[in-house]
């Protein structure tokens, strides 16, 4: 089980970083998707694509693996955050080598997450940009977002202007978010889409690429704060976006669904929907991630399942 | 050779990614599926199996039983029993008593009995997918989520229909046709029961059912719960057996129907055998349906539209889309996205959960398979099959692409059965639509783009009864579903699935009038000082004479020479049929608005030809001229009676349990051939043309031979009129020589036929070069107000279903 172990410092630096690109509006207005099929994909994923007792288990302990544990309440505080990080290093009690790949937290616990976490591999994330409604002034998005990286975190989490995505201004959306991302510097930056808010499907492909040109590491499904989180269908058309750019580019985009995903069940889903579509190799941290805080209980009570026949009570599980 | 390199070297990256092959040094061994099989425990399949007639179960009297064997591993599941002629005659017979009571049941009664069936298949249903699995060898997966539900859906959807006969057929008499014949295939052994049985039921009809010999169970299976819910003894008889068991069911002077599902070819010995029997006849056939990729596709769905089309139920369904045809924008990124979407499926154990792609059939379907993917690589076409695990046990074949196809080869004309997919491609929408329509199936096809406007035009030019816009493979109780063409006659499901089994009064109970003259002398015809006139045909716009030349003389009813009228020849339907092909497809494009005000006009001109008409009548029968007056004024009442029906016949939404919308509209056949009785000879020829024509065919039209004078007449008025060129072709002569040449014609879609039972019989025998529809009944009195209708337009249409997606 040793693979479990520092699963990011493993292959660290041998994904190439995707630069930022010129901004291809071309691109943008060829893309085409059909709600129905995405829906219907999806569908036939999560009925056929089911691994069963052992086979479910491992699936179960590698998507702990690429947990982002989340904490992102106005209540939060140093003593939540350190309790986090605990759990975060030894998220099932019974198996010490499995880690999480990263703690995210609001901007000014990036310390605290870093003291809890040092001499580990999980990586400290901070949402930035005045997550989640980024309604501020670039310059400020761009300064905190310096700041972050000042104050330690190994990764942004921004959110993308949907106002002028909505208005159809991409060209702001775009350069929004390469100047965060030369912010970032060396940090990996993730793009929050917040698809709840972009109306229609056809939009979470082309907002995906924009992102994608601007430099993104990662694109993410949404930020946890509003009714309508990641879903298994925005997912696919990410995933689909994710494919699309690296068969022009070469650059492997990492994706990470956020909020709502509570059950192991669906864990699985989604890990079953990227081996089906970019494949077996973005099952790792580096390019695949879960925003979720109740998941990983669940998944403890899954494993429990498995491996006793006996269904668990979340009252003999640490609370995170 | 371009496209072939920039596909390759998508496919290298896609492999490999920038870095080179060992950017990923980590082993993803841990994501493997794993099985996850389905429990058949619940599945209690017994060693033997009987016949069920008479709601009980026989040996058969040959005492002989076969084998059913279970595809995925080649080993025996159940003896079933091999059905004789003496056990098709005790099955038909226990029908035909049967249907003395079940067809007076009170339709409510009926609709409860319906209803229950579907209920206990779906109470039943994990056992049933279980047994279907085992037998077939399809997936779970699909036994599970597709065939099981959407039978008991089909019984659902029927039930809802048996209380409400009249209201599905509004302005027309129906009663159901009596004992029904029913062959059904190995692909959706359950389902094609279901689809069969319940329409059936509902209309009144008793059945007698035979499953194909390779997947007997689940027939036999849902007769145990039809003896259960209590539908009376001998309404539903299931008979197993082999070909020869289906012969004797044909064949059978007890059977007033056949309904068949299977091959064209096995299509193709029903309709001769069946030729003359006045037995009605659906068939559901082969098919190579196309699927068009244009460059504006969401072409991640597509991939997966082309996974669901050819590969579902591996590849062996009626309307799997076996050619695939891409913009060649497109092309190349579109194969490697399908050659990599072809790794991820997953082939072996059909009762795995986890499973794509199960077992094909039979051995004898396999090596039939096997046999075109030869065929296809020696013609010169590139083969892909993705590295998958084939089980080595039981009749497994890998999904399979052939690329570079030319429409000239094998694979891309011939109905292959199976996951065997081919791929062309075309410059321009013109193009796609033109490569789609060349074959001689009408099945089904996809269409792939998000331009609606794009979307709508293509899926009205293709010559096909179902249309998937950006879906493939959809199928529900409410839709129908079958063929233009050589894919066969006939709907399933939805209202229109009803009228295969009814008898249409207005269309049916007619016993031919053709050879009687009416005999009233009343007085004698002379030329009464008026120039003597030359009687022509119509082809093309054209007054001609025959070809050949020829000619034959009428003479009026007390034998003097009145005229020489063209005798058409072989050349002369050929001719009319050229002309009538170039003009049908502008006549069916224009608006019904415009073909309504070009009927109504020619029904105008027609008047100012009344006292002419009268005449001409009268001088060749002898009828009265009372008679002859209302004769014409019935013919010109008909012909308004239609022209207002062009803007008026139209199809239905259906509420089907996918999110598309979904309609079902008419659509015109093509070019049609009519041959009239020899009496009324303005009146008949009237009632076929003109409701013909409405609808957007283009007519060749057979006059009375004996009394074409009238025709002669009609024809300068429609020269006379706006009809345009080659709508309307008429070709005066002996029935005899030119209705054979219609109905062996391959470019002629149907043929209405009155005349002799034995040159009936002969013309239902030719019909078969394309498996053209025919009409050979006709009405009782064609001075009926039943002798028009609404059925009547429905006649010369064929409807087309059309698939949108859209959400909820």
């Amino acid at each position: 089980m040793s693979t479990f172990k520092n699963n990011v410092s493993e292959t660290a630096g041998k994904i190439s970083r995707n630069p930022v690109h010129r901004l291809d509006l071309d691109v943008l207005r060829r893309l085409q998707v059909d709600a129905t099929g995405i829906y219907d994909r999806v569908s036939k994923i999560a009925k056929t694509r089911n691994p069963k007792k052992e086979r479910q288990e491992i699936w179960l302990k590698h998507a702990v693996s690429m947990i982002d544990l989340t904490t992102l309440e106005g209540s939060d505080t140093s003593h939540r955050v350190r309790r986090l990080c605990q759990k975060a290093l030894r998220p099932l009690a019974d198996f010490p080598e499995i880690q999480v790949a990263a703690v995210c937290v609001y901007g000014n616990f990036v310390s605290e997450a870093k003291r809890a976490l040092e001499g580990s591999a999980v990586k400290v994330a901070a949402v930035s940009t005045a997550f989640p409604h980024g309604q501020v002034a670039l310059p400020l998005k761009i300064q905190e977002t310096k700041a972050l990286v000042a104050s330690g975190a190994d990764e942004i989490d921004m959110v993308i202007n949907r106002g002028a995505f909505l208005r159809g201004d991409y060209s702001r959306v775009y350069d929004e978010i390469a100047m965060v991302r030369e912010a970032c510097g060396e940090a990996h930056l993730k793009v929050i889409l917040e698809t709840g808010e972009l109306g229609e499907i056809q939009h979470v492909w082309t907002a995906s690429e924009i992102a994608m040109q601007a430099g993104a590491d990662f694109i993410k499904t949404s930020t946890g704060k509003i009714g309508v989180s990641a879903t298994l269908p925005v997912s696919l058309v990410m995933l689909n976006a994710i494919e699309d750019f690296y068969l022009r580019t070469g650059y492997r985009i990492g994706h990470k669904p956020a909020g709502g995903i509570r059950q192991a069940k669906e864990a699985l889903h989604w890990l079953a929907l990227v081996k089906e579509t970019v494949g077996d190799h973005w099952l790792v941290p580096e390019l695949f991630r879960f925003g979720a805080s109740s998941l990983l209980d669940d998944i403890a009570r899954q494993i429990h399942h498995i491996k006793t026949g006996q269904y668990e009570s979340y009252d003999y599980i640490p609370k995170g | 050779m371009k496209a072939r390199k920039e596909s390759e070297r998508m496919e290298k990256i896609k492999r490999n990614g920038r870095l080179g092959p060992s950017s990923f040094p980590r082993s993803f061994a841990w994501a493997e599926y794993g099985p996850a099989l389905e429990s058949i425990s619940h599945a209690k399949i017994k060693p033997r199996y009987d016949l069920f007639i008479g709601g009980k179960w026989i040996t058969p009297a040959s005492g002989k039983y076969f084998d059913s064997i279970n595809p995925a591993n080649g080993r025996v599941l159940a003896k079933v029993a091999e059905a004789g002629e003496k056990d098709v005659d005790n099955a038909v017979l226990a029908a035909q008593e049967a249907f003395k009571s079940w067809s007076k049941t009170s339709p409510q009664e009926r609709a409860r009995l319906i209803y229950a069936i579907a209920r206990v298949i779906s109470e039943r249903s994990r056992e049933l997918a279980v047994i279907e699995t085992l037998d077939n060898g399809k997936p779970i997966r699909e036994t599970r989520d597709i065939d099981i539900p959407l039978a008991a859906r089909h019984f659902f959807y029927y039930a809802g229909w048996a209380d409400k006969l009249e209201e599905a057929f509004p302005g027309v008499r129906v009663s159901p046709v009596g004992v029904v014949g029913q062959i059904i295939p190995w692909n959706f052994p359950l389902l094609m029961a279901a689809w069969k049985i319940a329409p059936a039921l509902a209309a009144g009809n008793t059945v007698v059912l035979k499953p194909a010999e390779t997947t007997s169970l689940s027939a036999l299976h849902l007769a145990e719960i039809i003896e259960d819910v209590g539908i009376p003894p001998g309404v539903v008889n299931i008979i197993t057996g082999f070909g020869k068991t289906g012969e004797s069911l044909v064949r059978h002077p007890g059977i007033n129907k056949i309904a068949f599902t299977g091959s064209t070819e096995v299509g193709r010995l029903i309709r001769k055998m069946t030729a003359g029997s006045g037995k009605k006849l659906s068939l559901e056939l082969g098919g190579k349906s196309p699927t068009l990729v244009f460059e504006d596709a969401p072409l991640y769905e597509a991939v997966e539209g082309i996974i669901d089309g050819i590969f579902f139920n591996q590849g062996q369904v009626c309307c799997a889309g076996s050619r695939l045809l891409l913009q060649e924008s497109i092309a190349p990124k579109f194969i490697t996205l399908l050659k990599e979407r072809m790794r991820k499926i997953r082939i072996g154990d059909p009762l795995d959960k986890n499973i794509d792609m199960g077992a094909i059939n039979s051995s004898r379907q396999l090596e039939t398979i096997g046999r075109y993917v030869q065929i296809g690589e020696k013609e010169g076409a590139v083969k892909y099959q993705a590295p998958l695990n084939c089980p080595k046990d039981g009749f497994f074949f890998p999904p399979t692409l052939f690329t570079e196809v030319e429409t000239s080869h094998t694979i891309a004309r011939e109905e292959i059965f199976g996951p065997v997919l081919a791929a062309m491609t075309f410059r321009t929408k013109e193009e796609a639509i033109e490569l789609a329509n060349n074959t001689f199936y009408g099945l089904a096809a996809s269409v792939w783009t998000k331009d609606v406007a794009k979307m709508i035009e293509v899926a009205r030019a293709i010559k096909a009864g179902t249309i998937w816009g950006n879906g493939a493979n959809k199928f529900d109780a409410a839709a129908e579903f079958g063929g233009f063409k050589e894919s066969g006659f006939g709907r399933e499901g939805g209202p229109v699935g009803l009228w295969e089994y009814v008898q249409i009064e207005e269309l049916e109970t007619g016993e031919a009038t053709h050879l009687e003259n009416k005999k009233a002398i009343s007085h004698s015809f002379d030329l009464n000082g008026q120039i003597w006139k030359t009687p022509k045909m119509l082809i093309g716009g054209k007054q001609v004479r025959s070809e050949s030349g020829r000619y034959y003389k009428i003479f009026s009813h007390d034998e003097k020479l009145i005229a020489d009228v063209p005798l058409g020849s072989r050349k002369d339907i050929r001719d009319a049929v050229e002309a009538a092909l170039k003009a049908q497809p502008g006549w069916s494009k224009s608006t019904a608005y415009l073909r309504g005000q070009i009927l109504y006009r020619t029904a105008e001109i027609l008047q100012s030809r009344f006292a002419e008409l009268t005449q001409i009548i009268s001088a060749q029968t002898g009828c009265s001229d009372s008679a002859a007056q209302r004769e014409v004024e019935l013919s010109l009442n008909r012909i308004l009676y239609y022209a207002g029906w062009t803007d008026k016949y139209t199809g239905n939404v259906n509420p089907v349990t996918q999110t598309d919308f979904n309609i079902t509209y008419p659509e015109p056949m093509g070019v049609v051939g009519l041959v009239s009785p020899e009496t009324p000879s303005l009146l008949a020829l009237v009632s076929k043309i003109f409701p013909a024509i409405a609808s957007g065919n283009a007519v060749i039209a057979v006059p009375s031979e004996k009394f074409p004078l009238a025709a002669s007449i009609l024809i300068e008025v429609l020269d006379a009129s706006d009809m345009p060129s080659g709508v309307v072709n008429i070709v005066t002569g002996k029935a005899e020589e030119l209705a054979p040449v219609l109905a062996e014609h391959r470019a002629v879609a149907g043929i209405d036929f009155s005349g002799t039972p034995e040159l009936a019989k002969k013309i239902e025998e030719l019909s078969i070069s394309n498996m053209k529809r025919t009409w050979t009944h006709e009405p009782k009195d064609w001075e009926s107000r039943f002798a028009q209708g609404r059925s009547w337009m429905r006649k010369y249409l064929e409807f087309k279903t059309v698939w949108m997606t859209a959400l909820s």
